[in-house]
């Protein structure tokens, strides 16, 4: 069933043509508009671009051509990833008409590889959150319970994924943004190293932080997607010049001799008794495979999440001033030009948005500079020592990768608990480190997120203890409780 | 004198010539059609990113070098956050505390007395737009062609002490950087401008008065009179008992007249803080070095040499050797006629006069060094006489034609053939005997009349020596 397929099984039928790129396509429209009404992940379907698309690769590949593994899988971008002719939102009223006249890197990159954009997904606004609650258009629901959230801020992503919309998603991640919505929905998600895959094209939040990666149904898919992702782009500075990986050819089954390291910071008093227990099983599937594991201890972990929202909010009030009326997006008419830009960024940010923005305008301000961010600069580099010092005795390191499960709609008011949701995450943003998370089980029916944190460019490392933890866990993959909602699945609304 | 002691310092903002803007890859052609040459990255599109050109980093290197600056091996881009349409991203990206060149200086001469300026660093950074106000109000256009054009701010030490060093130290300045060649350096264009910062304190005194910043001046005139102009009102204010006012103020050209635009308090804090799109600027000594081989010789080497070469005196080198075009046309023409001291004054003379009429360099005229080697050795020949030599120039000059063959086509060779002349000048004595009769009774003026007219009959061919003499002999 389509729901279900992964990259690898479909690659596998359209080479051996059990299947074309056109039904794949046609499938994926079915499962969308079957499940997006009540999972509303989606704030753009491409509906006949993809068809157009699919037929295209059809034809390639009846002509003989030789055609990659994810020619022809359909796939869904975050909205805040630019796509050539296609409404590009980041779930902002700002951006609420914007259409790029050109595609980010990582979409070339996908293009050229034949799969097919099958729409652009729901985010929190610019990727600032960690629910889509703060999308300007709406909030995306947790298909294993539509109460709940995706997560976020590629809640939109995660989500497709989880309910079999499409086969793979990209998010973006700046301090848990793919991974957060990715243990949320079941699904796995990877954030790559800082610098391994291009920024160009995606619309910066915290540029020393974001990074593209993929969210997919399985770790092998998620591979797959890296070995095109993985790409130097001269179209950004930060972008490293490394030899092309085949990531798919680390998944050897083989953790024998892998040395994992245990921060007991995060497994605190802040995380879930249940999602502890699980990670720890998860763990201890590893070491039943050969894998050495130990506790260790990253004594500035509780720095982390004021260390990051001194420097997101400061690099995002400088990314997100481009936005004034001035040029495209939302313009709100008034008699001057200094009103013009009030009123247009009043009306075309939201509260979340505007909020960061204050608060890293603050820390950027000439008499608060050296407190707040030049601190957070330093503070940040004795973080990167503190993954280093624990990478000098382990290959990887071991996490829960939130510390709950998905909450109901709503529930979390106050912003230190909202802002606690990056607890797990950040710290391998900080440090610009490789991390990934892998569905572990669940908590009262929802998914639980491991989270294995890996040494710079390692992902093929990580790659290789997720993928035989995953087909040795014994977890049967789920399907989200949506499809077993059948018929009005409407009511849980 | 005033017991008041003038202190100025500059910052001075040069265009490089790079072909392709300093972040992007777009033309930086001056006078395109408005928003021709934009693309998703000099325009602050979402998303788009910087990418360093590395051409302007070598020619700010060059700048660096030609100016006597240090080059740190390491510098890096911060952001300049501020609001306004001509500024896409709403930041500049720009050097903050780690500039691409510190601690140089240039050398100037004012009166003949040089003088060391100090320059404290030398900055890379992106230009602005423009914005076109409409002329009754209502909006205004941008043109984002501008936007992206990698400049350098050139920041002197607060060591300039009167308008007129203030002067000379652009000159010199604009004197280095068009023999670097990274600039064409066009106030008009305005691939060079200039802001002032001025200050007045009592003579002797340690501590700097208040100072105040001047913008909007486009011609090195400009800056002098707007300088002047400040010292007289910051004196004046502090006769009267005043106080000045930390600000910013803007020079009106028309009016002749400095205007407060904004003060301190008004300033904006521009939240510095490091580009996180672009990785640091590694400068290796070896490249260094290898922009150092490529800096010509600059004007005040030039101009030593000159003086011992060619035993110009310290004027005519100086003036010769400030323009790197007009240099290079003196040794071009001395390769073909070994005089410099009389191809000095043709330069300073004639030509000079023409170019600052036409506004224009000499290798932008017809005119060539071999061109006017051959003028002069036609004279020197006396071929032609130095009256017609200023006739065949003109010619020469607006039509590129070789001399000879003006001379050729006018017949304007110079009559020196003793009977020829003799003929003409038996014919003015016969014609003029009132002149005549004066000079016998001893005006000497009736002289000058009578070889005007014998000048006037051979169309100037006459070789004038010749005229006098035979003059002389006949009355």
């Amino acid at each position: 069933m389509f729901a279900k397929l992964t990259i690898t099984a479909a690659a596998d039928k359209l080479a051996k043509n059990e299947i074309s790129a056109y039904e794949l396509t046609e499938a994926a429209l079915k499962r969308i508009e079957e499940t997006d009404e009540q999972v509303k992940a989606f704030i753009t379907v491409t509906k006949e671009e993809a068809l157009k698309t699919a037929a295209e690769i059809d034809k390639k590949r009846r002509q003989g051509e030789k055609l990659g593994v994810l020619a022809g899988i359909p796939v869904a971008y975050k909205d805040n990833m630019c796509t050539d002719g296609v409404l590009t939102t980041c779930a902002s009223k700002m951006l609420h008409n914007f259409i790029p006249p050109y595609s980010a890197t990582v979409v070339e990159l996908l293009q050229q590889a034949g799969s097919v954009m099958l729409g652009k997904t729901n985010l929190d606004e610019f990727a600032i959150g960690s629910s889509t609650e703060n999308s300007a258009f709406f909030t995306t629901h947790n298909p294993w319970d539509l109460q709940r959230v995706a997560g976020g801020s590629s809640g939109g992503s995660a989500a497709a994924v989880a309910a079999g919309q499409v086969l793979f998603a990209l998010g973006t991640d700046t301090g848990g943004s793919i991974r957060q919505p990715s243990a949320f929905c079941g699904v796995v998600g990877l954030k790559p190293t800082y610098g391994l895959v291009s920024r160009y094209g995606v619309v910066a939040f915290s540029s020393s932080l974001d990074q593209v990666g993929p969210i997919t149904k399985s770790v092998e898919d998620c591979a797959l997607v890296m070995n095109v992702l993985a790409q130097h782009d001269p179209r950004d500075s930060t972008s490293v010049k490394l030899d092309t990986a085949d990531y798919t050819a680390s998944l050897t089954g083989e953790v024998k001799g892998l040395k994992i390291g245990v921060p007991k910071e995060y497994f605190g008093e802040g995380i879930d008794p249940r999602v502890k227990a699980a990670v720890h099983k998860a763990l201890d599937v590893l070491i039943s495979l050969g894998a050495e594991a130990g506790e260790i201890s990253l004594p500035l972990t509780e720095y982390t999440i004021p260390v990051y929202y001194l420097i997101a909010p400061a690099e995002l009030s400088s990314n997100l001033a481009r936005f004034d009326g001035v040029r495209y997006g939302y313009r709100s008419e008034a008699d001057d030009l200094e009103a013009m830009y009030i009123k247009t960024r009043s009306e075309g940010l939201g509260t979340e948005v505007k909020r960061r923005i204050m608060l890293g305008t603050y820390a950027l301000s000439a008499d608060r500079y050296d407190d707040f961010y030049l601190k957070a600069l330093k503070a940040r580099t004795l973080i990167r020592q503190d993954f280093d010092r624990a990478f000098a005795q382990y290959d990887l390191l071991l996490t829960p990768t939130t510390p709950n499960v998905s909450y109901i709609k709503g529930e979390v008011k106050d912003l230190l608990t909202e802002y606690m949701n990056d607890y797990c995450t950040a710290g391998a943003s900080l440090a610009g480190l490789p991390a990934i998370s892998v569905p572990c089980g669940y908590v009262d029916g929802l998914p639980v997120g491991m989270q294995l944190i890996g040494k710079p460019f390692a992902e093929a490392t990580i790659l290789r203890a997720a993928h035989a933890y995953e087909q040795n866990c014994g977890l049967e993959r789920k399907l989200p409780t949506l499809n077993e909602m059948g018929g009005s699945p409407s009511e849980q609304v | 004198m005033s017991k008041y002691e003038t202190i100025i310092g500059l910052e001075v903002h040069v265009e490089l010539a790079t072909e392709t803007k300093i972040f992007c890859s777009c033309p930086t052609s001056f006078g395109s059609a408005p928003n021709t040459n934009v693309c998703p990255i000099c325009l602050g599109f979402p998303g788009a990113l910087p990418v360093l050109n590395k051409k302007a980093v070598e020619y700010a290197v060059m700048a660096g070098l030609a100016l006597n600056c240090e080059i740190p091996a390491f510098s890096k881009f911060d952001r300049k956050n501020y609001f306004y349409p001509d500024l896409p991203k709403a930041y500049q990206i720009s050097q903050y505390d780690q500039p691409v060149a510190l601690n140089g200086y240039l050398e100037i001469d004012v009166d003949g007395k040089e003088k060391r300026i100090g320059i404290t660093r030398i900055h890379l950074e992106e230009d602005a737009g423009k914005l076109i106000h409409a002329e009754y109000g209502g909006y205004s256009l941008a043109d984002y062609n501008r936007g992206g054009v990698p400049l350098i701010e050139i920041v002197s030490e607060p060591e300039i002490n009167s308008p007129e060093e203030a002067k000379a130290y652009l000159e010199k300045l604009r004197s280095i950087i068009l023999y670097t060649g990274i600039s064409d350096v066009k106030m008009e264009e305005g691939s060079l401008r200039c802001d002032a910062n001025i200050s007045i304190r009592p003579v002797g005194s340690k501590e700097f008065g208040t100072r105040v910043e001047i913008k909007n001046m486009n011609s090195f005139r400009a800056v002098q009179r707007a300088l002047e102009y400040e010292v007289q009102r910051h004196q004046e204010v502090l006769a009267s008992g005043g106080t000045l006012v930390q600000e910013t103020r803007r020079w009106d050209e028309n009016n002749g007249v400095t205007i407060s635009m904004r003060s301190k308090e008004e300033a904006d804090d521009y939240r510095y803080f490091p580009d996180p799109d672009l990785v640091p600027v590694v400068v290796p000594a070896q490249w260094v070095e290898e922009i150092r081989q490529k800096l010509p010789e600059l004007p005040d080497a030039r101009r030593k040499r000159y003086q011992q070469q060619y035993k110009l005196s310290a004027y005519d080198a100086e003036v010769i050797t400030a323009s790197k075009q007009m240099a290079d046309f003196f040794e071009a023409t001395l390769k073909e006629y070994d005089d410099p001291k009389a191809v000095a004054n043709w330069l300073m003379g004639d030509i000079a006069k023409h170019l600052n009429t036409e506004g224009i360099e000499i290798n932008e005229t017809k005119l060539t060094p071999s061109h006017l080697a051959e003028l002069l050795a036609l004279l020197d020949k006396g071929t032609i006489s130095g009256k017609i030599a200023k006739t065949v120039f003109e010619e020469m000059f607006a039509s590129g034609k070789k001399p000879a063959q003006i001379v050729e086509e006018k017949g304007l060779v110079q009559i020196s053939d003793e009977g020829a002349i003799a003929a003409v000048v038996d014919q003015v004595i016969a014609e003029n005997p009132k002149a005549v009769e004066d000079y016998r009774s001893g005006q000497q003026k009736a002289m000058g009349f009578l070889v005007g007219q014998v000048m006037k009959l051979t169309r100037g061919k006459a070789n004038p020596q010749l005229v006098n003499k035979l003059l002389r002999e006949k009355l």
